[in-house]
């Protein structure tokens, strides 16, 4: 997917279906308007949203079963079991149930929000949150033209940031608290991958080289940040390489389940509401247009009066605002502090990125994978499944396996293999 | 002639996903013949020829050589059964020697796994000698012109043991003498009883070099006909199903105020060498000026250094008036520079972009199409549609990918917007490059067009044609430098002879 340049690119721009215009190819596909390919292509470009992916999602299930099988267990009802965990299914136990709603107070509802399944789902929502945003933080360096691999760095730099203004400031406003939170996440995050961008910009340092540097950074800032004698280090227990817990007002709220177990806070809505804003800046803004332009043909773009390096730039930077976000929001809304070990722990921006792909670097698509990783990572947790159908430590694995075949196979391009059989 | 054809191509049909390139195509080739096959670009000559080639199977139809029946399913194949093909696009590996090119794949060895190079040097020598065929065996491929890199490509098909050579388009990269040179090597190859195909849209040269000539349009064979008696008027119109205006129609040029001055402009490319030294020229508004050159003389670095692409070590610019040396590429554009790039794939469009996005390319940034930052899709479509139907764009709506329409309706796209932005000044820079009769001929009236309003027309082309045809005075440059002015009535060979450096003192 890289070129003589050494640029990446959109692989959608390589897709054969959008160059028919093969004159000055070897081999060229044919195409006249005579013809109308157009329709064809239409389709065709159409169907590969989502077909691509699905055929993709569908081929890693059924090699991972492949590899349960070989454990000696069935994968139907491991599957099955990992289905359950993942608290999915509380959308299909309706029932006859109530709900307290503000301002309404008691109300009928369709589902039922304390049972098990609401419990799991809470779970998996909660880490859709953070794969969501460092997802559209790989999607938006992605349209114009970068392969961000430092979400991972980003969200860190976020999460750094949330620590240290949540643990300071006690007793300031709440909502200014959050606020200030979230900001400065999201601010750090945008400065972190700024220097990737600024590279990229003025001396053209590649964008996977510089980020990845920038991970590593990340991880043993925070090691040191957190660990014994850093200056973010717990202060009543200095033996503990953990930071303080952020104080109650900087705390997102826990809208559904029990805050001190892990219920699920208003973060996801701020994920939701990142997919909204993702899909008006790309497609609603001359900033998207400007994006796109420079990731799909940086010449082009550069003919057409655009400034390339100032793109880089600010796609990198925004890219890095919404891990960083991540990060904020992950800190805010369930984990309050950060140990050293979970520094070292800590691979949330990787399936972030494995959710990019998959979800092909489109709104929906990010959602949608997002919510796929969130909950196969939640499903397959020791904690949700039933350890007499499948061992919970060879779970962990599963999910890992299917997330690395998921990118194989996006790396893959089913749909072209399957069009190229037409040649 | 009654002899039986060496080969024989029947009912050859070949299906594309939506789009049938070849339908029940009938082509032979009579042994020491050539046979030229013209068409459009995608009315399926290159398909055809693939298939003889052995790089598609056709859907129906068979392929005869001396009158039986051959399976072609690979290139190998193609190749034992005699047959060679000159791509387009050279297919050499630039830092081997001429001889181990051509030898590649079938080398003589020493102990089986070493390259027998003395040999091998000795086998193209007798080759070339043959077949009149001048090359340097010792010499590495990136250091030798385009020309002799094409003679390498048929060397190599000759070294395989070609009987039959399919020659695709192999004029679009030479220089009018290089043409010729070509023509010669086709001629002395057909003495030595090699049969030829000889794929091209140019009418001059396949009457000059064929003896028949097949037409195909949209992948249907028009006709056969041979070249003694037939004319360019007729070959254009079956090949575009249409009459076709072949020259240009325009009244006389009523120059005015100067509106691009260039004053002693160097520029360096990207190596950091001057590929442009001391360039001046005027055009004024209402003349068409035409720069004739061979490719890669300065003339790249010329055009991005007045778009605005490319810094200007030394010397300035003037549009209107107004400076604009080592301006952006939005101000020259705000200033009025029009620019049809060279490479529409590489520049001018952003082929996965829609039509409308591709239109808004230059002003997505003001109103209507935008405001406080946010774009308006639908107004940008409206205005879309309107260029279209304007430039007659077919293919597409606003909402299909550039990518989608053929270079003809591509190049109509980028003509629309360059012209939709009001320009003084048009730099058209190959603006017909693999277009096909029927879309040069609109480019060349809307050109026209546009000079008559009034506005300076650069036109850049390796074209001599279509700088003739076009231009109201022709300045030539070679190595960087303008090293004459000739007017419209010169003749090729003239402007051949400044092109290729054989520098004459020529008044305009």
């Amino acid at each position: 997917m890289t070129d003589d340049d050494g640029k990446f690119r959109d692989p959608k721009a390589l897709e054969p279906e959008l160059v028919p215009d093969a004159e000055d190819m070897a081999i060229p596909t044919p195409a006249t308007e005579e013809y109308s390919p157009r329709r064809f292509l239409a389709l065709q470009s159409q169907l590969g949203g989502f077909v691509g992916p699905l055929l993709t999602t569908a081929l890693a299930f059924l090699m991972g079963g492949l590899v349960v099988l070989l454990t000696g267990k069935n994968p139907l009802s491991v599957y099955k079991a990992v289905w359950n965990g993942t608290g999915l299914s509380w959308f299909f136990h309706v029932g006859n149930h109530h709900i307290n709603l503000p301002l309404v107070g008691r109300t009928w509802f369709w589902w039922d929000t304390g049972s098990l399944a609401a419990g799991n789902l809470q779970q998996t929502l909660l880490i859709t949150t953070p794969i969501i945003l460092t997802g559209l933080a790989v999607a938006f360096a992605f349209r114009c033209g970068m392969f961000n691999i430092g979400g991972q760095g980003q969200y860190f730099a976020g999460a750094y940031l949330a620590i240290w203004v949540g643990t300071s400031f006690a007793g300031m406003n709440h909502v200014l608290h959050v606020v200030c939170c979230i900001v400065a996440g999201s601010l750090a995050g945008a400065a972190y991958a700024g220097i990737a961008g600024i590279l990229k910009a003025t001396v053209g340092a590649h964008e996977v080289i510089s980020t990845i540097m920038l991970n590593w950074t990340a991880i043993w800032v925070g090691a040191y940040l957190f660990g014994q004698g850093g200056p973010l280090q717990n202060s009543t227990q200095p033996s503990i390489p953990i930071s303080n817990d952020i104080v109650e007002g900087a705390r997102l709220k826990v809208f559904w389940g029990d805050p001190l177990l892990q219920g699920l806070s208003v973060g996801i809505f701020i994920a939701i509401l990142m997919l909204v804003v993702y899909w008006i800046v790309i497609n609603r803004t001359t900033l998207g247009f400007e994006v796109r332009a420079v990731g799909f043909n940086p010449e082009a773009a550069r003919y057409g009066g655009i400034s390339v390096a100032r793109n880089y730039f600010l796609a990198m930077a925004i890219a890095g605002l919404f891990a960083g976000l991540g990060g904020a929001v992950d800190i805010l809304g369930w984990q309050y502090r950060l140990g050293e070990t979970d520094v070292h722990a800590n691979t949330i921006g990787f399936i972030g990125l494995a959710a990019a792909l998959l979800g092909r670097n489109t709104a929906i698509g990010v959602g949608a994978a997002g919510l796929l990783f969130g909950a196969l990572l939640n499903g397959t947790s020791g904690r949700q499944l039933d350890p007499t159908i499948f061992r919970p430590d060879l779970a962990g694995n599963l999910t890992t396996i299917i997330q690395g075949l998921v990118v194989l196979f996006v790396g893959l391009n089913l749909t072209t293999i399957v069009r190229r059989r037409h040649k | 002639m009654a002899e039986a054809p060496l080969l024989e191509l029947r009912n050859i049909t070949k299906q594309f996903p939506g789009v049938l390139a070849n339908d029940h195509v009938n082509f032979d080739l009579r042994q020491g013949e050539v046979h030229a096959l013209l068409g459009e670009n995608g009315a399926g000559k290159s398909t055809l020829m693939n298939i003889l080639y052995g790089l598609y199977t056709p859907d129906e139809g068979e392929i005869l050589l001396h009158g039986n029946p051959i399976d072609l399913g690979s290139t190998k194949a193609a190749i034992e059964h005699g047959i060679g093909m000159v791509h387009q696009h050279f297919m050499l590996i630039p830092v081997m020697t001429v001889a181990e090119n051509i030898v590649l794949a079938s080398e003589p060895r020493h102990a089986a796994v070493l390259l027998d190079y003395d040999a091998a040097r000795k086998r193209v020598r007798e080759i070339s000698e043959r077949y009149g065929l001048a090359v340097d065996p010792d010499a590495r491929v990136e250091r030798i012109t385009v020309g002799q890199q094409q003679r390498v490509e048929i060397l190599k098909a000759l070294y395989r043991g070609a009987e039959i050579l399919i020659l695709d388009e192999p004029t679009a990269v030479l220089t009018p003498q290089e043409a010729q040179e070509l023509f010669e090597i086709i001629r002395s190859l057909k003495e030595q009883g090699k049969s030829i195909i000889f794929i091209s849209h140019k009418l001059n040269e396949v009457l000059e070099i064929a003896d028949r000539i097949t037409t195909l349009r949209r992948g249907k064979v028009v006709d056969t006909v041979p070249a003694a008696g037939a004319t360019e008027e007729g070959l254009a119109r079956m090949m575009v199903g249409r009459e076709v205006l072949l020259r240009v129609d325009k009244k006389p040029a009523q120059p005015g105020e100067p509106l691009l001055e260039v004053e002693d402009l160097s520029v360096v490319d990207d190596r950091g060498l001057e590929a442009v030294r001391g360039v001046s020229l005027t055009v004024r508004g209402g003349e068409i000026v035409g720069l004739a050159g061979v490719d890669a003389n300065g003339q790249s670095e010329l055009i991005d250094a007045i778009t605005g692409l490319r810094p200007a070590r030394s010397g300035r610019v003037r549009v209107g008036g107004k400076d604009i040396t080592n301006a952006s590429s939005r101000e020259a554009i705000d200033t009025g520079v029009g620019h049809i790039p060279e490479d529409r794939h590489r520049r001018g469009l952003v082929l996965p972009f829609t039509l409308a996005e591709n239109l808004a390319l230059h002003d997505y940034r003001k109103e209507p199409e935008s405001k406080h930052g946010f774009l308006f899709p639908s107004r940008m479509v409206e205005k879309a549609r309107r260029l279209l139907r304007e430039f007659d764009v077919r293919g597409g709506t606003p909402l299909t990918p550039a990518g989608a329409l053929s270079g003809g309706n591509q190049q109509k796209v980028v003509l629309a917007r360059e012209i939709d932005v009001d320009p003084r000044v048009l730099v058209a820079a190959q603006p017909t490059r693999g277009l096909d009769v029927g879309a040069i001929e609109f480019v060349h009236r809307r050109l026209v067009e546009q000079r008559d309003a009034g506005r300076a027309v650069f036109l850049v082309s390796l074209e001599l044609e279509e700088i003739l045809s076009l231009s109201d005075r022709i300045l030539v440059i070679y190595e960087g430098r303008i090293v004459g002015e000739f007017p419209p009535t010169a003749t090729e060979e003239e402007l051949g002879f400044a092109m290729t450096g054989g520098r004459r003192e020529e008044a305009a």
